[in-house]
């Protein structure tokens, strides 16, 4: 599996763990609810650590985690919900995360350029997807009033 | 189209498109935009192109997006102005286009600005209205409204700002946005706009929650001085001829009285001497509300271009605007107008009918609109006494989604479908001016063949029954339904 960050491909190390599942060493993405469960034992994790945010998530759940997390990983449900946007934006802006600040899930390839302007660095589009266009996407419009 | 403007060269593209791509008309919609009903899904992206080529687009007229920002129709000429409304139009306009936070709302967000004293815009019906005031420093900034709206669920927009300074617009409605975009309802479409959200939290609550996340970003999105003035460079008053006094009408109108009416009724007084602003009527009887052939709008822009400075104005009661006619070239206009039936002189009366395109067009209508309004243009036929009956704004909408803004009529007439047959609700006392109001249920619908009917026996009740000088809607006002309701009900 593959991700665009930062204008590159590479290959993605992450993984993520259901709530269920035992947490492993490495890289590993897991939910705010587990953040908010568990959060003393992550701290120490042996491996990097990310955070999977949903759009019905808050922001305010997993603020006190950004020190400790490299990637923010906006899963997205439903590419018609905008909430993601704001999310990224207020990481970036607000909370001036510098990490990684992913998009993966059911967005559009049309919303790639608009993410990217919100804050976010790195895509990783639904299996079957190729990951190679999604460069191409990354400058839909050259200009912009905002 | 931007706050209503068109210039001439884009009127005549979109005779072009009517013309090739649709069935020869166009629709001008409540909100200041154009409708083509017809155009084939294949030719639609040479349609765009076409559009590209004179600097028109589709983008954001459709979808949870912020929408076309609108205004005042009579915006830099209104005598009643404050401040052109226009800057501002068009720097909200510009940081709305393909804002990449924004696209992806719960739901659809219109912004409308009126910079009068009168609210020609409907800002109370709007997502956020935005009015050009004066504060107690004689200092000029905007009062903010949210979480006004038409549809399913009228309310009034309610003041969470009454005084922002003017460097501070778009902090405060991206604050807005924010807010909204995080926090409006996306579980229920029919709940999705920021109204049910400003209604549910309270207004009190809503403007904390903008607050706090305004004086976050306040400092950081200043609109400066320099900027404005930029702004403002692109709406300089046209090269206006000097005129001593206001042109002598007397002798044209006693030698052509329907000239004299016209002048009276479809003409606006201009803050500069010499000058009116024309309203052109797209309320001719026997063509639906807001409808114009490719040949009128050829006719349209040539027109502009010899009276009007090439410019033309769409007004969300669904007419066009020439803002800026010499009086001395008024009588001439007017032949010209006439010669294209866009010279009715029914502007503010009851014929002058916003009307959606209903089940003759639409998937979402329930119950025709063209067909009610002329019938009721038909039974109006006496200018006479509409003129006698004065100002009185009817709305007809195919379904309750409203598009057509019965809600606030004078009268509101909304189509609902009862087991596959087409009958109608009567509102009164509704208005989306100052007064903002929404019309009152008049009792249980009525049948299609009864709604011309009663809509003269509404007149009729007021004709027979107000007082001297009393408009239509002061009655109501004044009255109640209860006079009407009787009436109508009883020879329904």
């Amino acid at each position: 599996m593959q991700l665009l960050k930062n204008n590159e491909i590479i290959e993605n190390t992450w993984q993520y763990l259901a709530i269920d599942q035992v947490i492993t060493n490495g890289d590993i993405l897991i939910s705010a609810q587990r953040w908010q469960q568990e959060k003393t034992s992550l701290t120490t994790h042996t491996g990097q650590l990310g955070i999977r945010l949903l759009a019905s998530d808050q922001l305010a759940d997993i603020v006190d985690a950004l020190p400790h997390v490299a990637v923010i990983d906006l899963y997205i449900t439903d590419f018609t919900d905008g909430r993601s946007f704001s999310q990224a934006w207020l990481l970036r802006h607000r909370y001036q995360f510098k990490g990684e600040i992913r998009a993966s899930g059911d967005y559009l390839s049309d919303q790639v350029c608009y993410l990217a302007r919100v804050g976010v660095n790195a895509f990783q589009p639904n299996n079957g997807c190729n990951v190679k266009k999604e460069i191409n996407y990354l400058n839909d419009f050259s200009v912009h009033y905002q | 189209m931007p706050y209503g403007v068109l210039n001439s060269i884009q009127c005549r593209m979109i005779a072009h498109i009517a013309r090739h791509y649709d069935k020869g008309y166009c629709h001008f919609t409540t909100r200041q935009n154009i409708q083509f009903n017809w155009p084939k899904l294949e030719q639609v992206p040479d349609i765009l192109a076409e559009l590209a080529s004179v600097q028109m687009h589709a983008i954001q007229t459709s979808g949870n997006c912020m929408r076309n920002t609108t205004t005042d129709p009579l915006a830099g000429v209104a005598q009643d102005e404050l401040e052109d409304p226009r800057p501002y139009c068009e720097i909200i306009r510009q940081w709305t286009t393909l804002h990449p936070e924004f696209d992806y709302l719960p739901r659809k967000f219109k912004i409308a600005v009126s910079g009068s004293q009168h609210d020609r815009a409907a800002t109370q019906f709007h997502d956020i209205g935005v009015h050009l005031v004066r504060n107690e420093h004689h200092e000029i900034g905007f009062k903010i409204l949210v979480g006004g709206g038409l549809g399913r669920t009228p309310i009034i927009g309610q003041v969470i700002r009454p005084f922002l300074e003017k460097q501070h617009l778009l902090s405060y409605l991206e604050a807005i946005l924010r807010i909204y975009n995080l926090l409006g309802r996306r579980d229920n479409k029919y709940k999705a706009r920021i109204k049910i959200l400003v209604k549910e939290t309270g207004l009190e609550k809503f403007t904390a929650l903008v607050d706090q996340e305004w004086q976050c970003i306040k400092n950081t999105l200043l609109l400066d001085e320099a900027r404005l003035n930029e702004i403002s460079t692109h709406f300089t008053l046209p090269a206006y001829c000097h005129h001593d006094a206001a042109y002598d009408f007397s002798a044209l109108g006693t030698q052509t009285p329907a000239f004299a009416t016209w002048l009276k009724h479809n003409t606006v007084a201009h803050k500069v001497t010499g000058y009116r602003a024309v309203v052109l009527s797209l309320k001719a009887p026997n063509t639906p509300p807001g409808d114009l052939t490719d040949q009128q709008l050829d006719a349209i822009a040539d027109l502009a271009e010899q009276y009007s400075f090439g410019e033309i104005r769409s007004t969300h009661r669904q007419n066009l605007v020439f803002a800026d006619v010499k009086e001395a070239d008024l009588f001439s206009l007017w032949e010209a107008l006439q010669a294209q039936h866009l010279a009715t002189p029914n502007i503010g009366t009851a014929t002058d009918i916003i009307c959606c395109p209903g089940l003759d067009f639409c998937s979402l209508a329930n119950a025709g609109s063209i067909g009610i309004t002329k019938e009721i243009n038909d039974a109006l036929d006496d200018m006479d006494y509409l003129h006698d009956l004065g100002d009185i704004k009817i709305n007809i909408s195919g379904c309750m989604n409203g598009c057509a803004h019965q809600s606030v009529g004078h009268i509101g007439i909304l189509g609902v479908d009862k087991k596959g047959v087409e009958w109608y609700q009567l509102t009164l006392g509704g208005s989306s001016d100052n007064d903002a109001a929404i019309g009152e249920r008049l009792g249980p619908a009525v049948a299609k063949e009864d709604v011309t009917q009663a809509i003269i026996t509404i007149l009729d009740v007021y004709a027979s029954q107000r007082a001297e000088e009393e408009s239509f809607l002061t009655m109501v006002n004044r009255v109640g339904i209860e006079p009407f309701r009787e009436r109508v009900y009883a020879t329904a």
